[in-house]
C-alpha cells in the first residue's frame, strides 16, 4: 500500500505548479475572464504544444501520453489552485472522457488524435433546462431514420459550449423518460442547425453556454456506443467529471487557505499580526483539516477512476466509482466553499474588494459546487445506496 | 499510488482472521465487541484472560522488534491485524498501554537490564500498565507537572530509589494495572519541561491509592491516583530528561491502531443504519443527509489513514497526521448525536433500572470525552495552525 505520489507524479505536480504560477497569475486570470471565450488562445496552444497536458490520459495508440487519472488529478489540482482560465476541463475531463468511455473505435481514431496533436477543443452537452444532473436532465430528443438521426432541443449550462470545436451531445428517444432511450452523439460544433449562445456567469473564470439544436441532421456514424441504452456510459462520464472537478476544488481550497494564512501573518491589529490570535488560527486549522481530508478523497477517487479507464483495470475497485466520485464531489464542494468564504472573512474588508483575488475563488467555489450536483445531491445518492 | 495490500500481506490477514475465528469463542464469546473506550469497565477478568490467550498465540506486541519479543510486523501487517481484530469483535485491549506506550519507551530509552525486566511481562500479557501524565493543574498544559520525585539513598538496601508524591488524574485502567509510568519533577525548583523524570512505579504498594472517577455515564473507567512517598522501581533516561522521553512516547503509536478504531466506528455506524431502516428514520431527508455524511466522513478517515501510514516523509503526509485526532474526534462526537436522533424517543429509554445505559447511549455520552482527552479540539487546532501552517505560537507562561 503506497497511497502517495510516485516520483514521476511528484515531478508532474511540480512542473505544473511552476508553469501555472507564471502563466496564470492574477493579471492573466483577469484578462482572460472578461473575454467571451474566457481563455487566451495562445496560452492554450502553449499548453498543448509545450506541456502536452491535453494528451495526458489519452492512450498512446491515439497519440496521447497514456498516463493515468492520478496524473490528471495532479494537474487539475494545480489548475484549480491557479484558477487557470482554459478549455482544459471541458476538453479533457468531459470531451476526452466521453469519447474514451462511449466512443466507437472509429470515433476514437477520428477524434482523439486531433485533440492530442492539434489541441482540438471539446465538451459534453447533456443537461437541458430543468436544472437536474441525473438522467432526467437529458431533455434533447432525437428521431432515427435510415440515413441517421435528427436532433432537437435546448441544452443549457454547457461548459465552454460556445467555443468548443467538438460536441458530445446526449439526447433521448422522443417520449422516453428516466434512464431509458438515451443516446450519445459526437459531432463538430459547426454542424448545420446548431446555434450557440454564451451565457454571462457570476464565476467569470468558467464559461457556460446554451446550445439550441434545430433539426440537426447527423449521419449514422455520429452515434456512440450503446445507442438508446447509453445512460450507464453517460453516468460513468459524469462520475469521472466529478472526480476531476473535485481535484480542481482541492487546489482552489488549498490556495484560499494559503492566501489567508499569508495575509494574516502580515496584517497587524492591536500591535500584533492577526495570525497570532486563536480565533484566526482555529479557522485556519479547520481549513487545513478540510484540505487534507479532501486530498484523500480526491486521490482515492482518482485511483478508482484509473481502474475504471484502464483496459486491464481491477473491476471490483472500479465498481466503487459511483460512491468514490460522489464522496469526493460532496466533500470537496463543501471544503472549497468553506475555505473560500472563510478566506474572505480572514482578509476582512479588503477581502470584499474586486482588487483582491478572494472573490475569484469564492465564485469558482460556488460554480463548481453547483455543477454536476451540490453536496446535498451527492449525499442523497450515497444515502440511497446505504438505506434504500 | 497503489492502494492494494500485497499477496503476502493478504496471507497474513487470512492467518490472523483464522486464529481469531478459532479462539475468540466459547468462554470469550461474551466479550466480543466489549471493552474499549466507553465500555472499559466491563468484563475485566475475562478480558484479562483474553490478553494471555492472545499472547499464547503470539498476537501481542506484533509491531515490536524480534529482539524485544515482538514479531517485527510491518506497518501494513499491523494495520491488517488491527482491522481483523476489530472486524472479529476482538475485545478492547487491556494491555494496550504497555504494548503501545510503556514498552516502546522502555525499549527506546531503557537500559538492557530494564528491557529484560519489563518487556517480557508485557508481551506475555501478565502485567498491565497505566499512564501517569495528567494532573489536576496539568491538563492541556502538560508541562505544569507538580508531582515530585525525591531521591532517597536509604532505600533498596542503600542502593537508593526515587520516592514519588503527588496526584495524577484521568488514569484509565489504574485499578487493574500492575505498573504506572509517571512524569514527576526530579529537580525541586525546576520549571515547565525542564527538571522532569520518567519513573516506573509499582501500583501495589502502601504509597499508591486509586480512586475511581464517576463519569457522566454513571460508570468509572478513569481514576485519580494519589502517590504518597511511593517508591519508584526505576527511572527511564536520566533525571531531568523526562520530558524528552515523554514526548518521544507520544510518537510511538504512529496511528497503526487507527484503522482498527475505524472498524469499531464502522460497527457503530452499521448498527445505526440498521436501526434507521427498521424504525423508518431512513425516510427522513435530513437524517438521510446526516447518515450519508457520517458514512463519507468515515470512508475519508480511512483514506486519510492510508495516506498517513504510507511510508514516506513528504510534507502533506505530516499534515494528514496533524489533523487526524481533530477529524476522528469531531466525527465520532457527531455520530453519537446521530445515533440518538435516529433512535428518536427510544433513545431516552435505558437498558434497565436504575441507570444501565444501552451501548449506543454509552457511546453517545462517552463521545463527549473524545474531543477532550489526548489533546482537546482547541489544543489540536493550535498545533495544526502552528506546526502545519507556521502561524505564531501561543504565548506560554
Amino acid at each position: 500500500m503506497e497511497f502517495v505520489f510516485t516520483e514521476e507524479q511528484e515531478m508532474i505536480r511540480e512542473s505544473a505548479a511552476g508553469f501555472l504560477s507564471d502563466v496564470s497569475n492574477s493579471e492573466a486570470i483577469r484578462t482572460a475572464m472578461v473575454t467571451e471565450s474566457g481563455y487566451d488562445a495562445d496560452l492554450w496552444q502553449r499548453i498543448c504544444a509545450e506541456m502536452y497536458w491535453q494528451a495526458i490520459h489519452i492512450p498512446e495508440e491515439y497519440g496521447g501520453m497514456g498516463l493515468g487519472y492520478v496524473e490528471l488529478a495532479a494537474l487539475l489540482e494545480q489548475m484549480g489552485k491557479h484558477l487557470l482560465c482554459s478549455p482544459y476541463f471541458s476538453t479533457v475531463c468531459l470531451g476526452v472522457n466521453a469519447i474514451l468511455i462511449a466512443g466507437t473505435e472509429q470515433q476514437k481514431q477520428q477524434w482523439l488524435p486531433k485533440i492530442a496533436e492539434k489541441g482540438l477543443t471539446a465538451t459534453l452537452a447533456y443537461t437541458g433546462t430543468n436544472g437536474r444532473w441525473d438522467a432526467s436532465a437529458v431533455e434533447a430528443t432525437y428521431t432515427a431514420n435510415d440515413k441517421g438521426y435528427i436532433l432537437n432541443g435546448r441544452l443549457r449550462f454547457v461548459p465552454d459550449g460556445h467555443t468548443a470545436e467538438l460536441l458530445v451531445v446526449a439526447a433521448r428517444v422522443e417520449g422516453s423518460s428516466g434512464e431509458e432511450g438515451i443516446s450519445l452523439f459526437v459531432l463538430p460544433s459547426n454542424t448545420s442547425g446548431i446555434s450557440r449562445q454564451w451565457l454571462a456567469t457570476m464565476d467569470q473564470t468558467r464559461k457556460q453556454a446554451e446550445i439550441v439544436l434545430s433539426d440537426v441532421v447527423l449521419s449514422a456514424d455520429a452515434v456512440m456506443e450503446n445507442a438508446e441504452k447509453a445512460w450507464p456510459q453517460l453516468a460513468t462520464i459524469i462520475q469521472l467529471a466529478q472526480v476531476s472537478i473535485a481535484a480542481e476544488q482541492l487546489g482552489g481550497a488549498e490556495q484560499a487557505l494559503d492566501m489567508a494564512v499569508a495575509y494574516t501573518q502580515e496584517r497587524e491589529q492591536f500591535g500584533r499580526t492577526i495570525a497570532s490570535y486563536q480565533a484566526i488560527k482555529h479557522k485556519a486549522a479547520d481549513m487545513l483539516l478540510k484540505v487534507e481530508v479532501s486530498r484523500s478523497a480526491v486521490y482515492y477517487a482518482a485511483c478508482v477512476a484509473q481502474e475504471c479507464l484502464a483496459e486491464d483495470g481491477d473491476k471490483e475497485f472500479a465498481a466503487e466509482l459511483m460512491e468514490a466520485s460522489s464522496m469526493a464531489k460532496a466533500y470537496c464542494s463543501d471544503t472549497f466553499f468553506f475555505n473560500a468564504g472563510t478566506s474572505i472573512q480572514l482578509f476582512g474588508g479588503v477581502g470584499f474588494t474586486w482588487e483582491y483575488d478572494c472573490h475569484l475563488y469564492f465564485k469558482r467555489a460556488k460554480s463548481t459546487e453547483t455543477f454536476l450536483g451540490n453536496s446535498s445531491y451527492h449525499r442523497e445518492l450515497i444515502a440511497a445506496c446505504l438505506l434504500d | 499510488m497503489r492502494l492494494k495490500f500485497s499477496e503476502a500481506d493478504e496471507k497474513f490477514r487470512a492467518e490472523i482472521a483464522a486464529w481469531l475465528k478459532e479462539n475468540l469463542g466459547g468462554e470469550f464469546e461474551k466479550i466480543r465487541f466489549r471493552g474499549g473506550p466507553g465500555d472499559e469497565h466491563m468484563y475485566s477478568s475475562e478480558r484479562l484472560a483474553w490478553e494471555k490467550k492472545l499472547a499464547e498465540g503470539g498476537w501481542t506486541c506484533i509491531g515490536w522488534p524480534l529482539e524485544a519479543g515482538g514479531r517485527g510486523a510491518s506497518i501494513e501487517q499491523q494495520v491488517i491485524f488491527h482491522e481483523e481484530y476489530a472486524r472479529a469483535g476482538g475485545p478492547g485491549r487491556m494491555g494496550h498501554i504497555g504494548e503501545g506506550l510503556a514498552g516502546p519507551t522502555i525499549n527506546a530509552f531503557g537500559t538492557e537490564e530494564q528491557k529484560k525486566k519489563y518487556l517480557p511481562a508485557i508481551v506475555s500479557g501478565s502485567e498491565l500498565w497505566c499512564q501517569g501524565y495528567s494532573e489536576p493543574s496539568a491538563g492541556s498544559d502538560m508541562a505544569n507537572v507538580k508531582t515530585k520525585a525525591v531521591w532517597d539513598e536509604s532505600l533498596a538496601d542503600g542502593a537508593g530509589r526515587w520516592k514519588i508524591s503527588g496526584q495524577k488524574v484521568w488514569t484509565s485502567l489504574a485499578h487493574e494495572a500492575d505498573w504506572c509510568f509517571v512524569i514527576a519533577r526530579s529537580e525541586p525548583e525546576s520549571k515547565r519541561h525542564k527538571g522532569l523524570g520518567f519513573f516506573l512505579v509499582k501500583m501495589d504498594q502502601p504509597g499508591v491509592e486509586v480512586r475511581p472517577i464517576e463519569q457522566l455515564t454513571g460508570t468509572s473507567e478513569f481514576n485519580e491516583v494519589f502517590f504518597d512517598d511511593a517508591v519508584a522501581e526505576d527511572i527511564i533516561g536520566a533525571p531531568g530528561e523526562g520530558w524528552k522521553v515523554a514526548m518521544a512516547l507520544l510518537g510511538f503509536e504512529r496511528g497503526v491502531s487507527t484503522l482498527g478504531q475505524q472498524m469499531l466506528f464502522q460497527n457503530e455506524l452499521s448498527q445505526i443504519i440498521a436501526i434507521a431502516k427498521e424504525n423508518g428514520a431512513s425516510r427522513d431527508p435530513v437524517l438521510r443527509q446526516r447518515i450519508a455524511e457520517a458514512h463519507t466522513g468515515l470512508r475519508l478517515m480511512r483514506y486519510n489513514a492510508m495516506r498517513m501510514l504510507s511510508d514516506t516523509s513528504g510534507d502533506s503526509v505530516d499534515k494528514s497526521v496533524l489533523v487526524y485526532k481533530l477529524h476522528w474526534a469531531s466525527w465520532h462526537r457527531n455520530l453519537g448525536k446521530l445515533a440518538m436522533d435516529v433512535l428518536g424517543p427510544e433513545s431516552e429509554i435505558c437498558e434497565q433500572a436504575p441507570y444501565d445505559l444501552t451501548r449506543l447511549q454509552s457511546m453517545y455520552l462517552f463521545t463527549r470525552s473524545d474531543t477532550i482527552y489526548g489533546g482537546t479540539n482547541q489544543i489540536q487546532r493550535n498545533i495544526i495552525a502552528e506546526r502545519g501552517l507556521g502561524m505564531p505560537r501561543e504565548a506560554k507562561g
